[in-house]
């Protein structure tokens, strides 16, 4: 049976659609290589995005945005990671690695707010952006929760990861997860990959990193859950991560129904003045 | 428009399900039209990674006749379909509008370049090396004929196919050229003598794979995870089945961050840990007793005069302090005496047999050393002369303690890695070793190497599946160009070249193989097939198959000594084809100076790297060192084809040969090395027809008929690898080098590689998919030697043939088929029981016994004392790098007194220890690689996505030494040598700590080397800072550990840049001899 996440594309309008795909990060062995980053540009031709030494650790992309899709944060931390030991000095140490990609949110507000239909939802359950269709407003830029997308100087359009939805129609996964050379990235049908995950965390748990959890796994929360989901060592604001993201336009129902009450009773008041007026 | 009406997306809205318009209804025509292009492609192309040795399978999608992309092939049992960063770069790297396709000219003196064709280009280089070879020419040094000209040297191979080596080194030798060097020798050329002399091949002992089935993988002088990214994911494999993993290294890197335990040293101190593993062992009695006892030399007994270190202060009989290396007749066994091997190797024919020169890694090639006579053994191991109770002396200062006072290393830390190991060893369980240059680039660094096998030999970790020594090499085809070697001292399949001897005839080069056991007792057969290969029916049994066209040695010729040679004036032309010594050699400042000496310069790569443009805008043109219309330095650029623009064979770093196929023509110019030396070959003979110069006679009569294709007329790479596969009398493919014969009826380029095309099949493009087979993958490309894939895996079975437990079996005796079996090919005698003894005085392999699995070894046992191969001692000791701020606690000797040492204004040395001035220099340097980039960066800084992940030079430095120092996180420090000044960013981290060492704090300094001045990733080159100093046995560059000082801001301009280095050495009271006592 499928989960509450399953019903993106059946409630986007496709019929029988295939099971909704999704990444799994496994932060605990990404080795930090990039080879994410790099296949990611070189399948979607995705510009370079500056050469800036931003002595953040090793990371020198800095953050997801038009032309990185795939983001590999460093953090260094004073802290033990399970039962490593790392021998220096008398101080716990760890480096955390872990590859950021857009969540293809099951609620996604960058998708609410675009007024061009740019931006759509894919029988997978993913979201992509059209550049043929974006009008460069950038709504969807403050929209998205999680800073993902960003619109390109060059073209003036909103970008963001596809999840390679070209290579996804002809069967092949997307070129991050495809290339990684450890499996930390990982692509799949999204319940699969969430029945591993909570595996992989009891696993991880149990050599001893008591902090690891899974991120973007609740159906229930901000975003209802995400298509793009990780497990992390920390607490997510340590990779950047908002904690509790909140679909921007989590409110929009209500303020639609506000503004709605509102301007009926305007136009009562109209209608009235002008019945009072015409009387 | 027609026919859009009902696509009208809010028509689609309106009508169908997506009534808010958020998804089919909205989906765009061009969104659905394109289909993926890895589907659309007109053709997938198999290749392999240009990248590292670990040999990842490449898809290479084509359309028109362009290549739209390239992704890992899923089918490989390498890699499994994953690419790093390098690799998923690999369409930028080739398609990428930074490449080139024009040859580029600067006549002497210019200012620029100029374009010129390539036609003429060739034409031009052809003459230069007719006019130079001409004019150096030697017949002659001090009454030895020579036959050979010191005028010209190449240096590159290990990034082409062997096919291109084999014709580099084909031609070049023809030529009389001996100066032929490649990255080789800079990378791993101690890997080749440590584990050469311990085990009988200079190669890793497994493959990447069977990292999986290991309990304990300790990485140690390796940066895996960073290095050899997906080569790490058999790692990872191992850590889910529960295996323990270790990383030993100076830095917190990204292998660290997902080992278990990582154990912080002094970088260069690793003899020292090692050492007091392999006591910890010896003491506790934890060797594995029945694979020592059978396996190893651990029971025979040495000479009555051998002294060992521990008796003369750090050094062991036999030395020569005059000049600076052993005789080692006194190492050897009792009863049996090693010569050295085949015939002559040795360069000065009037020293006593079995002395060993300094500087002959061949004479344990890819192969053993040969022994006469019987050894003596005690089955007991007790007798005080046994080499294990000489062990037990030797290392017996090597403890805890000591580990903390060199290495930095607390007691505890270290008790935690012999407890993993040792626990992990055994019938049951296996460890594996991984190292790559963090063990092999130091001034000794053949006995790193050397330690790390005695202790896996001791162990008795060598040969079983999770077992052995990974060698992780770090070009793509820098194993292949070892093996069919564009290195000075060796000819194809490690035959040795020869040296200037009064024996001029080939017997004479062979008489003492006459008494070898093993299989270098068939040396002649490969000799000779290898001269009829180059020489063909010019050489005959009569004329000595020609023996006398190998122009001869007369001592080290290494890419070192080239440099000196280069500045003395003596080397006037020099090839650089795919290597950038301008950023890449140490003392990368005198690699310039070199080449603004040179009368002209080839350089042949795919981006105008550093070596190609040093004379208008490098560093010695900024300090006003060099004028560049001064510099008379003629320099021709071409463009190089890419691996996807030609067809060829890498040899990844586990041996196995991977065949990638052409997928497109290359742009412009652009050509491969395979075209370029065929066809310079071809205009040179053109050129000197009908000669009657004698010179000229092994040019003219050298084979060089291959077949072309296309319009290029680029020579058919496959009747290359024909060529050094060979064929019999009848022109068949041989199957197997056991085929090969002394009598010249058989033709053969390269002995190891024989089999790779039996049955006229290209058996290294084999490719049968990892899903189809077992773990082994014997199907999946060809490994030398024999398809074998891990060495010496008789060892993986008990004396009696059968597995040493369930666990752990490879390969074993099958009593009712009489033959040996198992999952891998064995690497034994197929039919040899386990019960043979051989006849007294039987020679070749019928003098090795049914419990010899080391069979290019002369008594077939891993040596855990080299009696000889091994040119600095026959067991490993601890000594500190040239340039080090700690003393040498172990021995009274501070450095390795065998060390080669290049007195030069330019290669001054430091004061060390305790020695006065030492202080000047107070912090240990390191360089590495990182993932991002390439080597000297020619492959990777040119790249926009890899240089945006690592734009600029860095410098590692922990929070201690920054506060020390008043460096300042994300601004600039400079780093101060005898030799040079560079300037780096600031990364301030943890995971550089400072290291006690009793007491004393050590600072240690992080530089990758990868970073010069071109490209878009750039920076100074770490290797300014370096000095040329050589591990004796190897030649390999010291550049994993030096002293330094480290300052705050950036380094002067101009002239002040040479005066900064000047006042630091008259402060440190650095003289020409500072540093060089024996």
């Amino acid at each position: 049976m499928a989960f509450d996440l399953d019903r993106a594309p059946l409630d986007a309008g496709y019929d029988d659609p295939p099971k909704r795909m999704g990444f799994f990060t496994d932060t605990s062995i990404c080795i930090g290589c990039k080879a994410c980053e790099v296949a990611c540009k070189e399948w979607n031709a995705v510009p370079e995005d500056g050469l800036l030494f931003t002595g953040m650790s090793y990371d020198n992309s800095v953050g997801l945005g038009a032309d990185t899709w795939r983001h590999v944060a460093f953090v260094e931390q004073r802290k033990p990671l399970g039962h490593q030991e790392t021998g220096a000095r008398d101080m716990d140490f760890r480096w955390l690695m872990a590859s950021d990609v857009c969540k293809h949110c099951t609620h996604a507000a960058c998708l609410d707010v675009c007024p061009t239909g740019s931006l759509f939802r894919t029988e997978y359950g993913t979201v992509v952006v059209q550049e043929d269709v974006c009008n460069g407003c950038g709504y969807c830029v403050p929209a998205c929760p999680f800073g993902v997308i960003g619109r390109r100087e060059t073209s003036g359009t909103a970008a963001k990861c596809t999840m390679c939805y070209d290579r996804l129609e002809v069967g092949q996964e997307p070129a991050c997860a495809k290339t990684c050379p450890t499996d930390s990235i990982q692509f799949g049908e999204l319940d699969e990959l969430r029945e591993r995950a909570d595996r992989r965390l009891e696993q991880v748990r149990a050599a001893g990193a008591s902090s690891a959890r899974l991120y973007g796994h609740d159906p229930a929360d901000g975003v209802g859950g995400t298509g793009a989901f990780f497990l992390l060592l920390d607490e997510p604001q340590v990779y950047g991560l908002p904690p509790d993201p909140v679909v921007t336009t989590a409110d929009l129902p209500s303020m639609w129904r506000h503004a709605g009450a509102a301007a009926l009773v305007l136009l009562a008041g109209m209608a009235v003045a002008a019945w009072r007026r015409g009387r | 428009m027609s026919g859009m009406g009902f696509s009208w997306p809010l028509l689609r809205q309106l009508t169908g399900k997506d009534r808010l318009g958020r998804a089919a209804a909205v989906k765009s025509p061009r969104t659905g039209e394109h289909p993926a292009r890895t589907a659309a492609a007109d053709r997938v192309v198999k290749s392999v990674c240009p990248y590292c040795a670990v040999g990842c399978a490449q898809n290479v999608y084509v359309s028109d006749e362009k290549v739209v992309h390239i992704e890992g092939d899923p089918d490989s049992p390498i890699s499994r379909g994953r690419l790093c960063p390098k690799g998923a770069s690999s369409l930028q790297l080739t398609t990428g509008s930074g490449r080139l396709n024009k040859v580029l000219h600067r006549p002497p003196g210019a200012a620029d370049w100029r374009e010129i064709d390539l036609e003429t280009a060739m034409d031009m280089v052809a003459d230069r090396i007719i006019a130079t070879r001409r004019a150096t020419w030697e017949w002659e040094n001090k009454g030895r004929r020579v036959a050979r000209t010191m005028g010209i040297a190449s240096l590159g191979g290990a990034t082409l196919d062997n096919e291109e080596n084999y014709l580099i080194k084909k031609l070049l030798t023809a030529l009389g050229v001996v100066q032929i060097e490649n990255q080789a020798r800079v990378c791993h050329s101690s890997t080749v003598v440590g584990l050469g002399t311990s085990f009988g091949r200079g190669g890793a002992t497994t493959f990447l794979q069977d990292l999986q089935h290991s309990d304990c993988v300790l990485i140690q002088g390796s940066n895996f995870a960073e290095a050899h990214p997906v080569g790490f994911q058999w790692v990872m494999e191992a850590k889910a089945r529960g295996a323990v993993v270790i990383h030993v290294d100076p830095r917190f890197t990204r292998t660290s961050a997902l080992a278990d335990l990582h154990v912080p040293i002094r970088a260069g101190s690793d003899v020292a840990f090692l050492g007091a593993i392999v006591n910890h062992v010896l003491e506790n009695e934890l060797f594995f007793r029945d694979y020592v006892l059978h396996y190893t030399n651990a029971s025979t007994i040495l000479r009555e005069d051998y002294r060992d270190a521990e008796d003369l202060d750090g050094l062991f009989s036999g030395f020569d302090a005059e000049n600076r290396c052993y005789e080692d007749d006194t190492w050897q066994y009792e009863g049996m005496h090693t010569v050295a091997a085949s015939g002559e190797r040795d360069e000065d024919y009037d020293r006593p047999a079995g002395s060993m020169p300094a500087g002959r890694p061949e004479v344990q090639g890819g192969t053993g050393v040969p022994l006469s006579g019987e050894p003596r053994r005690d089955e007991t191991m007790r007798h005080p002369r046994c080499v294990l109770q000489v062990l037990r002396r030797h290392f017996a200062r090597y403890t805890p303690e000591m580990v903390q006072r060199v290495c930095g290393v607390p007691p505890e830390l270290f008790a935690q890695v012999c407890r993993h190991l040792t626990e992990n060893s055994g019938p049951e369980r296996t460890a594996e070793f991984v190292y790559a240059v963090g063990w092999t680039q130091h001034s000794d660094g053949a006995q790193f190497i050397r330690t790390a096998s005695i202790l896996q030999l001791l162990l008795g970790n060598i040969g079983r599946p999770g077992g052995g020594i990974q060698a992780l090499r770090g070009h793509a085809s820098i194993q292949g160009s070892s093996d069919i070697p564009t290195l000075f001292n060796l000819l194809p399949g490690y035959i040795p070249m020869p040296h200037a001897h009064e024996h001029e005839k080939m017997r004479d080069f062979l008489r003492a193989d006459a008494s070898c056991r093993g299989f270098w007792a068939n040396m002649p057969a490969y000799l000779v097939s290898l001269l009829k290969a180059w020489w063909g029916p010019a050489a005959t049994r009569e004329n000595d198959f020609r023996f006398d066209y190998l122009p001869r040695l007369t001592g080290s010729h290494s890419t070192y000594d080239t440099v000196l040679a280069q500045l003395d004036g003596t080397c006037k032309g020099y090839l650089l084809l795919g290597e950038n010594p301008a950023v890449g050699s140490a003392n990368s400042r005198m690699q310039r100076l070199g080449m603004a000496r040179l009368d002209w310069l080839v350089v042949r790569d795919l981006n105008l790297i550093e070596s190609a443009t040093w004379w208008k805008d490098g560093p010695e043109i900024e300090t006003g060192e060099l004028v560049t219309s001064e510099i008379g330095t003629e320099v021709f650029f071409f463009p190089a084809a890419a691996h996807t623009e030609k067809s060829g064979s890498f040899t990844n770093t586990n041996r196995w040969l991977q065949w990638h196929h052409r997928a497109v023509e290359p742009d412009g110019d652009a050509r491969s090395d395979l075209w370029f030396m065929y066809h310079l070959g071809r205009i040179i003979r053109r050129k000197l027809a009908g000669s009657a110069d004698p010179m000229d006679r092994p040019l003219l009569d050298l084979t060089w008929d291959y077949p072309v294709e296309g319009e290029t007329a680029e020579p058919v790479a496959e009747a290359v690898l024909a060529e050094i596969n060979g064929w019999d009398a009848e022109g068949r493919p041989l199957d197997a080098y056991t085929q090969l014969k002394d009598d010249g009826s058989t033709v053969c380029g390269c002995w190891i590689y024989c089999g790779v095309y039996a049955g006229g099949v290209n058996r290294a493009a084999l490719r049968q998919p990892a899903a189809e087979q077992d773990w082994v993958a014997a199907g999946w490309a060809w490994a030398w030697p024999a398809n074998r894939r891990v060495l010496y895996n008789r060892a993986s079975a008990a004396p009696d043939g059968r597995p040493w437990s369930e666990r752990k079996k490879l390969v074993w005796w099958d009593e009712e088929a009489g033959r040996w079996t198992g999952l891998d090919v064995p690497d034994f005698e197929e039919g040899k029981p386990p019960s043979y003894r051989p006849e007294p005085g039987a020679q070749g392999p019928a003098a090795l016994s049914g419990i010899d699995p080391f069979i290019m070894q002369a008594d077939g046992k891993g040596w855990l004392f080299a009696p000889s191969g091994v040119v600095d001692g026959p067991l490993p000791s601890h000594f500190e790098p040239q340039d080090s701020p700690v003393a040498n606690p172990l021995y009274g000797r501070q450095r390795n007194p065998a060390r080669k040492l290049y007195r030069h204004e330019d290669n001054r040395y430091q004061p060390s220890g305790e020695e006065p001035g030492a202080s000047v220099y107070p912090y240990v340097v390191t360089t590495y690689r990182l993932t991002e980039h390439f080597t000297a960066g020619g492959m990777s800084r040119h790249t926009p996505y890899l240089a945006e992940l690592q734009p600029e030079m860095f410098c590692e430095v922990s929070p201690e030494l920054a506060a020390e120092r008043g460096l300042v996180h994300g601004e600039w420090a400079t780093v101060i040598t005898a030799r040079g000044a560079i300037e780096a960013r600031v990364l301030v981290t943890d995971r550089i700590a400072p290291l006690h060492l009793n007491g004393k704090v050590i600072h240690q300094i992080g530089l990758p080397f990868h970073f010069g001045p071109n490209g878009l990733a750039r920076g100074d080159a770490a290797n300014e800072l370096v000095s040329i100093t050589l591990d004796p046995n190897s030649h390999i560059q010291e550049v994993k550990a030096l002293s330094a000082d480290i300052r705050p801001g950036r380094r002067p301009r101009g002239p002040a840049l040479p005066e900064l280095v000047l006042a630091y050495r008259r402060r440190a009271g650095v003289t020409e001899d500072t540093g060089t006592e024996v």
